[in-house]
């Protein structure tokens, strides 16, 4: 196997042929079902409950069976059932579990819940009023607050001001396969089998909650249709449950999500409110001040990091001189958010981008020009104060792009009909490859291990999944590559954390990038002993030199290393019913080196689908914290009838700490799409855009808006 | 209320007795394991759960077994032993048209569809006959290439409106 080859996907065979094992296909003797009590209320406290006789073998499993009633991710502030309050429309209360899905639902209908309602908050701006107050010893609702500046904005003098407010709201994952675990006690081990992308986090959380020995816990990933971020955290409070349930009736438990369960109370995108305020003097942008808000909703969990990504790369692919940013996190009582592909990226650049455009159009500059002209190059100094570090080919990328797209051409002269309006945007993001900051150093500390057998096969052993991005064939393809055997002689199973060193989760586009390159050097040691009969490497993560940055005050090089897109979008807006549709797609990306081009061609329209989504399709709303669209009717995501003519390019810009040169790509793909298609639209209709999804009905507010005055 | 219902499943003749209102979709499921078979949506959305009954596309979820007495079923499980699924699968394999693979029987049988109710496909009726399946991962793209190249390499494969297993 060489790198340069093309390689068929090692795991596609069995899934075309359905024999692929998702959660719900896997077999269990004697097996019970699982279904979830869930909060009724926004926020109160629960009085009673009042729960039908349990028949023969139904069991009602709550807090009470839990021994540290709380979900560990990074804080432990939410509560694996609640308690006694509820915080939540949908927050689980309690499971009934038993041998009928019909009995366990006939059963359920008959609980009565009484709570005492206490006020809640349903919005930043309500968050932000504080007029009432809904975290524990806390005379506010901030979450978490950040704060960082560069240069000083209070000596900029004769500047014109740029100021805009930006609005996103929820995504939904809508991975195919729904939430899903199985929880089986034998009296001597624990074993979680989940639809997840992150065996160790869910092993540190049964920990936690179960307090066993770690050598009593053993995850399994079961096959995972889709993720998307959504299976990063949030199966950890599955898996706390059902092992609650298991460890309680020592039978095999299983709960799977119906779809509307899993759209209304799963974790989703932050809804996010960005103000930008520009300095502009001589046709470049002197000084920014940027003020982030997302709604957490009512537990932390993962939004703090979700939000220092927002924050990290604010400035995008430019050179920004004098910065001033905030960040907050709002506590509401919405349903709970989280890790979904760009991870607070997509709500900043988003903002970043739109705002540029319309600097752009009141200086009646080209938008492509303009962001060209405040491109980073290397040596720059980052938002954050570090240093760009890498090679940056920003100018090719562009020169590329306007190749593959034609955008002057196309921007100067542009078809009228009586039909559309026709409009053309663009958008530069980078996006950086694994954790933020330290995080791989301090947090993770990632290890790999290569077994080779006396067959002269190889077995890798990660803890890192398939989930459909094609991460065995990635990781096989590069020990395969390194040794110089077959890939099939590569032997990647779903990791079982009895098994499997804990090489971090398979999130922030670091999978590729950082396992794949403790691979890399493993799998050159197994190269140079390869004469010996059986034997095992391990490698270790070592922060490289580079990679210096201070946590407190949020200084330094945020990332190891960044990827880059550019990315142009062709609209049509119908005259009449403000129906947009996106005509073409081009990106081109600079993701070091292509480990696969099949792989990458992938993720690259997979990304720009779900960003096209993003950017005009996918409205999801939440009234008096209930999600307002809970089925693939209401929340409509791409189809292929939606699918635009999309074309990619490369900037080869090899990465001396990637495999091969490669860097992330995983969520690069879907971030720049959004900002594309919104500039896109308000070239078409004239008119500012400040919010995506943009939505026929939003077009028609800003049309109207433009009318009255 | 029980009752005996027959059918043909994958070109045997099978008998079950089974509450009429039960759906397909759990009956092929739980008592015949024919797990490729995916519930994504459980509304008719998604195409996950799609199966042929007499030769047409239908979500499995959406039919009582009231409703298949003495018709004649094709899953995967079937459809994978057939010369068409062959040129399908490893069109789909080339095209790179499977990621996660949740989606993937029902776009299989769905292709199935398309190359026997068009002649030469154009993309609108690709794009067309797969809008009834979501898939979360690819973008589409592939899929839409995969069908092309089945065409291409199948030709005549296709020439009978029905599947014989």
């Amino acid at each position: 196997m060489k790198i340069d080859e093309r390689t068929l996907r090692v795991d596609a065979v069995k899934k075309m042929r359905g024999e692929n094992e998702f959660l719900e296909d896997l077999q269990f003797e004697n097996l019970h079902y699982a279904r979830t009590l869930r909060s009724e209320i926004s926020r109160g406290i629960i009085k009673n409950i009042v729960y039908p006789e349990m028949p023969k073998d139904y069991y009602i499993v709550d807090y009470r069976d839990i021994h540290t009633n709380e979900v560990a991710m990074i804080d432990f502030d939410m509560p694996i059932f609640a308690k006694d309050q509820v915080n939540y429309i949908g927050e689980p209360i309690a499971f009934i579990v038993g041998k009928s899905k019909d009995k366990i639902i006939e059963l359920m209908a008959q609980v009565v819940v009484e709570y005492e309602a206490l006020p809640a908050v349903y919005s930043i701006e309500e968050s932000k009023a504080n007029q009432v107050n809904i975290l524990d010893k806390k005379d506010n609702n901030i979450f978490v607050k950040h704060h960082f500046s560069k240069g000083s904005i209070s000596t900029l003098s004769d500047c014109r001001i740029f100021e805009g407010y930006y609005e996103t709201t929820y995504q939904e994952q809508l991975y195919m396969e729904k939430q899903g675990v199985v929880g089986d006690y034998d009296g001597e081990e624990l074993k979680v089998y989940g639809s997840i992308q992150c065996p160790y986090y869910v092993k540190n959380a049964l920990i936690h909650s179960t307090k066993l020995p770690e050598d009593e816990i053993r995850v399994i990933q079961s096959d995972t249709g889709g993720a998307f971020g959504g299976k990063e955290e949030y199966p950890s409070l599955l898996a706390c449950q059902v092992a609650a349930a298991a460890l309680k009736i020592k039978k095999p438990v299983r709960l799977i999500f119906d779809r509307r369960e899993d759209i209304m109370y799963t974790t989703k995108r932050h809804p996010s409110q960005t103000y930008i305020k520009s300095y502009v003097k001589d046709n470049k942008i002197q000084g920014m001040v940027v003020d982030i808000s997302l709604d957490g909703g009512p537990y932390i969990g993962l939004s703090d990091v979700v939000l220092q990504r927002s924050l990290f790369t604010l400035t995008g692919a430019y050179l920004i001189e004098n910065l001033d940013v905030t960040g907050v996190v709002m506590a509401t009582n919405n349903v709970f958010t989280g890790a979904f592909r760009g991870f607070g990226a997509p709500q900043s650049m988003f903002a970043l981008e739109q705002h540029i455009n319309q600097i752009a159009k009141g200086l009646k500059i080209d938008p492509f020009k303009l962001k060209r002209n405040h491109f980073v190059k290397q040596g720059d100094q980052t938002a954050t104060s570090g240093v760009y570090v890498e090679k940056i080919m920003l100018d090719q990328l562009a020169d590329q792009l306007e190749k593959l797209s034609n955008y002057k051409e196309k921007l100067n002269n542009k078809k009228e009909d009586d039909q559309y309006y026709r409009g053309i945007g663009v958008s530069f993001v980078p996006h950086g490859g694994g954790f933020t900051g330290d995080g791989e150093a301090t947090h993770i500390k990632a290890k790999v291990k290569l077994r080779k057998n006396a067959d002269d096969t190889v077995d890798l052993l990660v803890a890192n999944v398939e989930m459909g991005q094609g991460a065995k064939t990635a990781l096989s393809k590069i020990v395969a590559s390194v040794i110089g055997i077959d890939i099939e002689a590569v032997h990647y199973d779903n990791p079982d954390t009895k098994y499997v060193p804990d090489s971090g989760p398979t999130v922030a586009s670091r999978t590729t990038m950082v396992v794949g390159q403790l691979l890399y050097l493993a799998a050159l040691k197994v190269k140079e002993r390869f004469d010996e009969e059986s034997f095992v490497v391990e490698e270790n993560f070592k922060a490289p030199d580079y990679l210096v940055w201070d946590q407190k005050n949020l200084k330094g090089n945020a990332y190891m290393a960044y990827s880059w897109s550019g990315v142009v979008a062709e609209v049509l807006v119908d005259k009449i019913t403000y129906d947009v549709t996106v005509d073409k797609l081009y990106g081109v990306y600079d993701i070091g080196n292509p480990i696969d081009i099949k792989l990458v061609e992938g993720q690259i329209h997979g990304g720009m689908i779900q960003g096209m989504g993003l950017g005009m399709m996918e409205n999801m709303t939440s009234k008096k914290g209930l999600i307002q669209q809970n089925n693939f009717e209401a929340y409509s995501v791409p189809t292929s009838k939606d699918i635009p003519q999309m074309a990619f390019d490369l900037v080869i810009n090899k990465y001396d700490d990637g495999p091969y040169g490669a860097k992330g790509l995983g969520e690069l793909s879907l971030v720049g799409v959004p900002p594309a298609i919104a500039s896109a639209i308000e070239d078409a209709i004239g008119h500012k855009i400040f919010k995506i999804p943009v939505t026929p009905e939003y077009i028609l507010e800003v049309k109207e808006y433009a009318k009255d005055n | 209320m029980l009752k005996t219902i027959n059918f043909t499943l994958n070109n045997e003749k099978v008998s079950i007795d089974v509450d009429p209102v039960r759906r397909l979709l759990d009956v092929l499921r739980i008592n015949f394991n024919l797990t490729g078979v995916k519930e994504g949506c459980s509304e008719g959305e998604c195409g996950a759960c799609v199966v042929f009954i007499n030769n047409q596309l239908v979500n499995s979820c959406m039919v009582p077994m009231g409703n298949v007495i003495n018709k004649e079923i094709i899953t995967i499980e079937g459809f994978k032993n057939t010369k068409q699924f062959e040129v399908i699968e490893a069109s789909f394999l080339e095209a790179g048209a499977v990621q996660c693979g949740f989606c993937t029987p029902g776009m299989i049988l769905a292709t199935e569809n398309i190359l026997r109710t068009y002649k030469n496909p154009t993309l609108e009726e690709i794009k067309e006959g797969l809008s009834g399946n979501i898939c979360r991962c690819t973008g589409y793209q592939s899929i839409f290439e995969a069908v092309m190249l089945a065409k291409e390499k199948g030709g005549d494969l296709w020439s009978s409106t029905v599947i014989s297993l």
